[in-house]
């Protein structure tokens, strides 16, 4: 059989993938992207679409708004309007403590053009009457916004495909091996593409490859829960998210353009990362019911119609991997992002294009290197 | 071994004979309803201040109505029954159930999903107006609450609730415009053979038919729908056809019945994960089950038209094979000649029931023909020319991809009428096999569930 070629192979076409994809063309590099179901269907395609910077590590701030550039300008760079709202992001919290952790972001986070303002109680309810009295204090950062997730890595994935991207769906990678100077990718059905460079951005499945070539990362696969209620004359303008004192507690909704209010919270659910799939536990469900209406006490009045999940990958130190291999050489990773890597998506695709393409990236990512386990590997199994 | 815990949800036919079944072998098992009281369906008891007797109520199947209403009454301190309690999720084997507001999770050694039918609808321009309703409201507005749904109404669609529906219409002093019926008339002819599986419930229908031409209202088969015409405001004014022969015609009228037969209800099912199979007769995608209605997972059984539409009799049937199914598989004792019995007699329901989808055919050629402005998902108001946008220009050939790009099955009913219409859209845009575009994946909740729903505590 005729194996494709290309210069980079890039297993996984999630967000992540899609973006790299389309930035490497960009570049004039040729790229095949191989994606075991359909672009953007996994994390990429189900999350809670928030596009925030608040709240990110600081340290992951320079990334996150290098990928703020792309998506102020998506329609422009990838063809397609996601419905990108940008009406601000707004924090909540109960507690004296939560307002420190608040402030304290603000203040840690200031010199990264968020634009933060603290909130007294006072000026918090004036402000968004509809929150709930419970609440003490608030962090609002006017800038920020959300897309719609079913939308963006497709999107993103046709734009790479007009830009000359060879984009495989339906292909399922089984083996990626160095053979030489090239990396030999096995699809299920016997398929070869090689490539002198290769990058796994296989999100939650990113560990079954990189432990092959002794790199495996300690990283757990769950499930954040999600519901969304019918659609209601829009009255909420920045996404909202309650401070919580323990990950069940967690609260947090955003109104899409046609009405809709999502909601997440509830904690996560352990996933079934062999078949796919990820399911909503009705306990936790009901959890975020109960939780809701204390940020917003108007939620009692709607109903929810749907609920749904996605699969993350979530590191123990819970920094994503992301950049070249610490053993092998032209090897490439960026997986692992969780619960906010849909905001990173179009920014890690720019700046592995740009790691791959120069050997160097402007913005600083190496908090994100796989070295950091490499005593893992060293460990007797 | 401690009182097995057996759910039964739907207190219809099915689920009504399958606790009676179960209470004579002496289990308890818990009836859930979503309704306020039992009957189901086509047995729907009206509210306790209306007093119209059953033969007004029923017609020729007053008998079985009033029948099954006197067995459940018998087994009222038998059963555990939950009345105006939906069930809303399945997970861990556990139902989770919502009544007043407060959900709780029951355990389940067998689950009995009984939760029959509803309308399956093909999309016509125009039928977004006020003044749209499907055979299935129509017959319960006029069952339950006595009224109709217009002053003159045209009955659109095609299958043996068409006629049925119209007539009890007729019976109570509606004003009928017409009868229009998709199927030409030879499909009946050439299913006949299947049709005399059931000689009295045919003789019975051809008599509908009858009696719906003695009171001069216009019958017409082979018709294809063309568009309901209207206004925003003021809603529905007529229905425009073209006949067998391809002349349009148009009825006036200011209300519209319509519906093509049934789709079984298997949300439940689904959540259970159960597996399901494509049946190319009816071009639906079905749970799959054993001849007792045991589906793919141990511990789930199906039965009544939840499972598959075989109507009101085979419900009775099957509440009982399932019921037998969940003692076999407990080890308790059935009667091998009582089963074999009635699996006989489902059979020649099911070859019925293959004779009704030969003769009154899903017209899934409509949908691919359905103008662009045509609205095909009416929730989301998204319109035929919206999905076929998404399948073309952005490559959705599958149900639930479609649905994340053009929120086709995203709105209240979840894909549950729009589903079907909405594949068959997809398929001809994409030129594969319906089957081939899958279905759309079962979500949580059921049905819309109240935000200010609490769970039980303990
Ligand atoms: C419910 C939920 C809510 C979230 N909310 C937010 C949010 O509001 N904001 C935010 O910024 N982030 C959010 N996230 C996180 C965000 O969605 C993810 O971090 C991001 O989508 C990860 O992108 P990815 O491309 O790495 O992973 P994915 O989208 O999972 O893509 C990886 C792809 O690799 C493919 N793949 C894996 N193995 C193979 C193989 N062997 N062969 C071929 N293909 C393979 C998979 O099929 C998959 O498509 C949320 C995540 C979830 C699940
Ligand atoms: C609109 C309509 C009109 C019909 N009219 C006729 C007719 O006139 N003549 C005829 O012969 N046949 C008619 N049929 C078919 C007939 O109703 C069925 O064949 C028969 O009722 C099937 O019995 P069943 O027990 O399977 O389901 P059903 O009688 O439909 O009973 C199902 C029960 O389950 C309950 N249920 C379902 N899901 C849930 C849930 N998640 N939680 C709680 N409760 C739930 C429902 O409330 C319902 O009471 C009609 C069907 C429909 C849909």
């Amino acid at each position: 059989m005729n194996a494709h070629r290309a210069d980079v192979v890039i297993v996984g076409g999630g967000i992540m993938g899609a973006a790299t994809a389309f930035f490497l063309r960009k570049r004039g590099v040729s790229v095949i992207l191989l994606e075991r179901g359909l672009i953007g269907q996994q994390a990429s395609g189900v999350n809670f679409g928030n596009t925030r910077r608040m709240g990110r590590p600081v340290e992951q701030l320079p990334l996150s708004n290098r990928s703020r550039e792309s998506w102020l300008k998506f329609k422009e760079l990838f063809g397609e309007d996601v419905e990108l709202l940008l009406n601000g992001q707004l924090r909540v919290g109960f507690t004296p403590a939560h307002e420190e952790r608040m402030a304290k972001y603000a203040q840690e986070a200031q010199d990264f053009g968020l634009g933060m303002q603290m909130l007294s109680a006072n000026a918090l309810h004036e402000r968004f009457p509809y929150l709930g009295p419970e609440l003490t204090a608030g962090c609002y950062a006017p800038y920020e916004g959300h897309a719609n997730p079913r939308l963006a890595a497709p999107a993103i994935g046709r734009a790479a495909v007009r830009e000359g991207a060879q984009v495989f769906e339906n292909t399922e990678i089984v083996r990626v091996e160095k053979e030489g100077e090239d990396f030999r990718v096995t699809a299920a059905d016997g398929r070869i593409f090689r490539a002198p460079v290769a990058l796994i951005t296989a999100g939650a499945w990113g560990n079954r490859i990189s432990a092959k070539f002794g790199e495996p990362v300690p990283m757990i696969a769950k499930a954040p829960q999600m519901c969304v209620t019918e659609p209601v004359p829009y009255a909420i303008g920045p996404t909202t998210g309650a401070l919580a004192d323990a990950p069940e507690q967690s609260v947090y909704f955003r109104q899409v353009a046609r009405g809709n209010i999502i909601i997440g919270g509830g904690g996560h659910e352990l996933v079934d990362l062999d078949n796919r799939r990820a399911y909503v536990n009705p306990s936790r469900t009901l959890l975020t019911l109960k939780n809701a209406p204390r940020v917003m006490p108007a939620f009692n009045h709607l109903s929810i119609i749907r609920v749904w999940s996605g699969i993350e990958g979530y590191m123990e130190d819970s920094r994503p991997v992301m950049g070249p291999s610490a053993r092998v050489p032209g090897l490439y990773y960026a997986f692992g992002f969780s619960g906010e890597g849909f905001q990173l998506g179009p920014g890690v695709g720019d700046v592995m294009a740009e790691l791959i393409h120069t050997g160097a990236t402007t913005t600083p990512i190496e908090h994100y290197h796989i070295g950091r386990f490499a005593k893992l590997a060293a460990q007797p199994a | 071994m401690a009182q097995p815990r057996v759910i039964i949800v739907g207190a219809g036919p099915s689920g009504v004979r399958c606790a009676e079944t179960l209470v004579a072998a002496g289990l308890r098992p818990t009836v859930i309803d979503e309704n306020r009281r039992d009957g189901g369906q086509i047995y729907r008891r009206q509210p306790d201040n209306f007093t119209r007797p059953y033969a007004k109520l029923y017609g020729t199947e007053a008998g079985r109505a009033q029948s099954l209403h006197e067995s459940f009454d018998a087994l009222r301190d038998k059963v555990d029954y939950l009345p105006e309690t939906l069930a809303w999720n399945i997970f861990d084997n556990k139902l989770h159930v919502v009544r007043n507001e407060v959900s709780s999770a029951m355990p389940y050694d067998a689950l009995i999903i009984c939760s029959g039918a509803t309308d399956r609808l093909m999309p016509v321009k125009g039928w977004h107006y006020a003044g749209t309703y499907s055979l299935g409201a129509s017959q319960i507005a006029l069952k339950a609450q006595a009224c109709a749904i217009g002053r003159q109404i045209v009955f659109l669609g095609t299958g043996p609730l068409l006629y049925l529906v119209a007539s009890q219409y007729i019976k109570a002093g509606a004003n009928v415009a017409a009868v229009l019926d998709t199927s030409p008339l030879m499909r009946r002819v050439m299913a006949l053979p299947k049709l005399l599986a059931r000689p009295s419930v045919l003789l019975n229908g051809l008599g509908l038919v009858a009696g719906i031409k003695r009171a001069g209202v216009p019958v017409l088969t082979g018709i294809t729908p063309v568009e309901i015409k209207g206004e925003s405001e003021s809603g529905v004014q007529s229905v425009l056809i073209r006949d067998s022969r391809g002349n349009e015609r148009s009825f006036q009228c200011d209300a519209v019945a319509m519906g093509y037969h049934l789709r079984p209800e298997t949300q439940l099912a689904d959540l259970a994960r159960c597996a399901f199979r494509f049946e190319q007769e009816t071009r639906q995608w079905l749970p799959e089950v054993d001849e007792d209605g045991r589906s793919s997972v141990p511990g789930v059984y199906l039965a009544g038209d939840g499972m598959r539409v075989l109507g009101a009799d085979a419900a009775e049937i099957g509440g009982r094979l399932a019921a037998m199914a969940v003692l076999t598989d407990l080890r308790l004792k059935v009667s091998d000649e009582e089963l074999q019995g009635l699996r006989a007699e489902q059979a020649s329901m099911e070859r019925f029931r293959q004779g009704l989808a030969q003769a009154f055919p899903w017209p899934a050629e409509q949908a691919a023909q359905l103008p662009d402005e045509a609205i095909v998902c009416r929730c989301e108001a998204i319109t035929a020319g919206e999905l076929r946008h998404v399948v073309c220009g952005m490559g959705a050939q599958e149900a639930n991809r479609a649905k994340a790009f053009s929120r086709v099955g995203m709105g209240r009913c979840q894909g549950r009428y729009c589903g079907h219409a909405g594949a068959e859209v997809i398929a001809h845009a994409a030129g594969v096999p319906v089957e081939q575009v899958g279905r759309l994946r079962g979500q949580a909740p059921v049905k819309p569930l109240s935000i200010a729903v609490r769970e039980e505590q303990e």
